[in-house]
């Protein structure tokens, strides 16, 4: 099977920045680490996660870091592009 | 707001499942790394997949930061007295028998002040989704002993370690009559979710122990300081046995650490619900 | 897929009519079935369990559900539950149960979830005499939960009464959303004597004020009060998305640490009651037109009392009596006109309890109150009413 030609799901990442409250849950099980912390802060002083330079097609659509977040402050979509040329 | 927008993310205000949330009270109270919070996530997924109008589910809960849960879900939302949810909850589903109710309640409100409403409430085969959020300790109250408590935790009433024996909450559910046992944690969000869908299903008692994160009361006395440190732990010693054979080897030690913590769906029967024969 | 329970058929009408001989118990169990008692839950304890027993046969004839549950504690619980869902819903208890129940009363008048709770009472404290007559519950049905909220409390002096208040107890329960008690006796509860119940329709049952719009659009504020300081009652399954709490709560229901909030709160629970006094009173005047000696009794008491009135005029003297059917709110302003009116010399409050009624009428007036006291298991004789005056 050539792989390189596989249709891989593929996830656009969102955050809803002021509900998160840095517990790290969705950086540490991202099974693709796509998730690092922002620079900056939400108004409560938390860094928020965002999308590693270099991860941005690397996310799988796993939906875990959606699942797990107490917070209910990411969640990822399907996006619509070719992961296999990625 | 003061939040910058970050190139590498989309940054938004809604959560798809915003509607099933109470959204205008969010962010919660709960302490960041709390695993609480993860659960009304997954009850309120369980809702949408559940099939069944949001209008005919009803959440219940009792007194403690697990309690707290009803007061974030937008169904129809109860925060009953301490220990007294799975009586009023009682009261909802035997009047209203077409709705679907779920209690959220802590280890000790479940088990310490409300221990004979559950035990009674499995016996009669209530139907009833029961989650207990087990955090082995009473995180509201900053962290007291409660009946899950592991021996040797360290707490504010037990400084020199806990010497009561702890409840195998999944043991005890099915000595006393419960028709579905199960216990994940807030790790295993997919097993999880299938369980509570599988408790909105099913006619009786049915039970779900989560275990989760207290970084703030149980975590800095004993070693898991942080909400991922406890979700480390069980990452590295969770074995899933369904149906294990044994419900003794249930139990917890959580301060050894070699010892194993079994997670998985035990228990599913058909007792006959409460009130069947009418 | 989840399974839906179908709904229960509607009650088939069983109720019963005409003049009957029956005891206290029963008569209040057919004045809550008379008013659509819907849930039972309850705990058995002398001397109420009549109550439960009787209704554990008639509650499912006419389509209701009766549970036994594992205590009283969860008996009040179950309830409010079933208040939340739309029933109209009841307990009976008697003094150590009723010491159970405080927390949860407090919940039922916090969240404004109507529900009648029975009270036979017992003599005490603790255990007490199981088997024999009390009255000492009094201030504890006003005031045994923490906190300040409003209460109604009825006292029947008969079986007949037993059945009429327990079904107004329904009504009053619905209209100010509080919790409100029949406070019963044992005298009164295993007494039997003719009871009259009206042909099914003659009763009018008062329907919950329910929300003023439709579920799912705007917001439904499930404390948002009306002039009337009561708010409309969405229930659970009617689409209104409510949450209900203990804690201190918004207009949305939503808990809020404000102190503030909370004095408002507060103070509507208590108005309701007592902005309502004049509608919710109920009292008996027995010759008072021309009396100078004023008897207050209540429930089996104002039996002896009445008694009493009656002996005394037989020899000339000019008593009377004044019998609260609702002890709370208390007949407070009946009191002080009595008091003020230029003719009243003096109160005498016979009572199975050692001054707690008598406290009441002695913080209303000045003059004498001569209190016949029982601690309880036996009541005050007519006679007794009658030495302790003349001494
Ligand atoms: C009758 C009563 N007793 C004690 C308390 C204080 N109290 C509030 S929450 C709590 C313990 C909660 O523990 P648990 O149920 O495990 O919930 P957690 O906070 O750990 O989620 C206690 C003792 C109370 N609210 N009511
Ligand atoms: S104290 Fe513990 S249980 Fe309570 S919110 Fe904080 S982490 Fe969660
Ligand atoms: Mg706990």
């Amino acid at each position: 099977m050539d792989l390189s030609r596989a249709q891989v799901p593929h996830g656009l990442v969102h955050v809803i920045a002021e509900r998160c409250k840095q517990c790290d849950f969705c950086i540490s099980y991202c099974p693709v680490d796509v998730l690092e912390y922002s620079e900056d802060t939400n108004s409560k002083g938390h860094h928020f996660p965002v999308v590693a330079a270099g991860k941005e097609q690397a996310c799988v659509f796993c939906r875990f870091c959606d699942l797990i977040c107490p917070e209910l402050a990411i969640f990822t979509s399907e996006s619509q592009a070719d992961a296999s040329d990625g | 707001m003061s939040i910058p927008v970050e190139a590498n993310i989309s940054l938004v205000d809604k959560h798809p499942a915003d509607d099933l949330l109470r959204a205008d009270r969010f962010p919660h109270i709960l302490c960041p790394g709390c695993g609480i919070g993860t659960v009304i996530h997954t009850y309120v997924r369980a809702i949408m997949e559940s099939g069944v109008d949001p209008d005919r589910h009803v959440c219940v809960s009792g007194i403690g930061c697990s309690g707290r849960a009803a007061g974030y879900v937008n169904v129809d939302s109860y925060h009953a007295t301490h220990g007294r949810a799975l009586p009023f909850a009682l009261g909802i589903a035997l009047h209203k028998p077409d709705l679907v109710v779920t209690v959220i309640s802590g280890d000790g409100d479940l088990t310490a002040i409300g221990g004979n409403h559950f035990i009674h409430a499995a016996r009669r085969n209530i139907n009833l989704n029961v989650i207990c959020i087990n955090n082995f300790n009473y995180g509201m109250t900053g962290g007291q002993t409660g009946p899950t408590s592991p021996k040797g935790a360290r707490s504010p009433t037990a400084p020199d370690g806990n010497q009561d024996h702890p409840f195998i909450l999944p043991h005890l559910a099915h000595a006393i009559g419960a028709s579905f046992v199960s216990r994940w944690t807030v790790l295993h969000v997919r097993q999880f979710q299938e369980a509570v869908l599988r408790m909105m299903e099913k006619d009786g008692f049915c039970f779900t122990e989560v275990l989760a994160p207290c970084p703030t009361s149980f975590g800095r006395p004993n070693n898991f300081a942080q909400g991922l440190h406890e979700m480390e732990m069980y990452r590295d010693r969770c074995h899933i046995e369904n149906g294990v054979s044994r419900m003794s080897d249930l139990q917890i030690d959580i301060m050894d650490p070699d010892w194993p913590i079994i997670v998985g769906n035990f228990v599913d029967v058909e007792r006959g619900s409460y009130g069947e024969h009418a | 897929m989840v399974k839906l329970h179908a709904a229960r058929p509607p009650p088939t009408p069983r109720l019963l009519s005409g003049a009957r001989f029956m005891q206290g118990d029963h008569a209040c169990a057919e004045g809550a079935l008379a008013a659509g008692l819907d849930f039972f839950a309850g705990y058995p304890i002398t001397p109420s369990t009549e109550v439960a027993e009787r209704l554990s046969d008639r509650l499912p004839a006419v389509g209701g559900r009766f549970v036994q549950m594992e205590d009283e504690l969860g008996s009040i619980a179950a309830i409010i539950g079933a208040s939340a869902a739309g029933a109209r819903s009841l307990t009976a208890t008697s003094g150590p149960g009723f010491s159970l129940m405080m927390e949860n009363i407090g919940l039922a008048a916090m969240m404004e979830l109507p529900i009648v709770v029975v009270n036979v009472q017992r003599a005490s404290p603790s255990t007490g005499l199981p088997t024999m007559v009390g009255q000492s519950d009094i201030l504890q049905a006003r005031w045994g939960s923490h906190g300040d909220y409003g209460v109604i409390a009825y006292c029947p002096d008969s079986p007949q009464e037993c059945f009429d208040l327990t079904f107004e107890a329904f009504n009053a329960a619905d209209r100010y959303r509080v919790p409100v008690f029949v406070l019963m006796d044992e005298v009164v509860g295993h007494m039997a004597e003719r009871v009259v119940i009206p042909e099914p329709g003659i009763l009018s049952i008062r329907v919950r004020k329910g929300p003023r719009q439709p579920p799912g659009k705007e917001p439904f504020l499930s404390y948002a009060p009306d002039d009337d300081l009561v708010p409309p009652i969405a229930h659970a399954g009617e689409g209104y998305k409510v949450h209900m709490t203990g804690l201190t709560h918004d207009e949305r229901g939503y808990p809020i640490t404000d102190a503030g909030v909370h004095h408002k709160l507060v103070t509507r629970l208590v108005d309701k009651v007592r902005k309502h006094a004049d509608q919710i009173l109920m009292t008996e005047e027995f010759m008072l037109d021309d009396a100078d000696t004023v008897l207050l009794a209540i429930g089996c008491t104002s039996r002896s009392a009445r008694h009493a009135v009656r002996m005394a005029r037989a020899q000339g003297r000019h008593w009377g009596l004044l019998r609260p059917k609702t002890v709370w709110p208390f007949p407070s302003d009946r009191v002080r006109e009595l008091a003020a009116s230029g003719r009243v010399r003096q109160f005498v409050v016979p009572e199975i309890s050692l001054g707690q009624l008598r406290r009441e009428v002695e913080r209303l007036t000045r003059m004498p109150v001569i209190n016949i006291t029982h601690a309880g298991g036996a009541m005050p004789t007519p006679e007794q009413i009658l030495e302790a005056v003349e001494s």
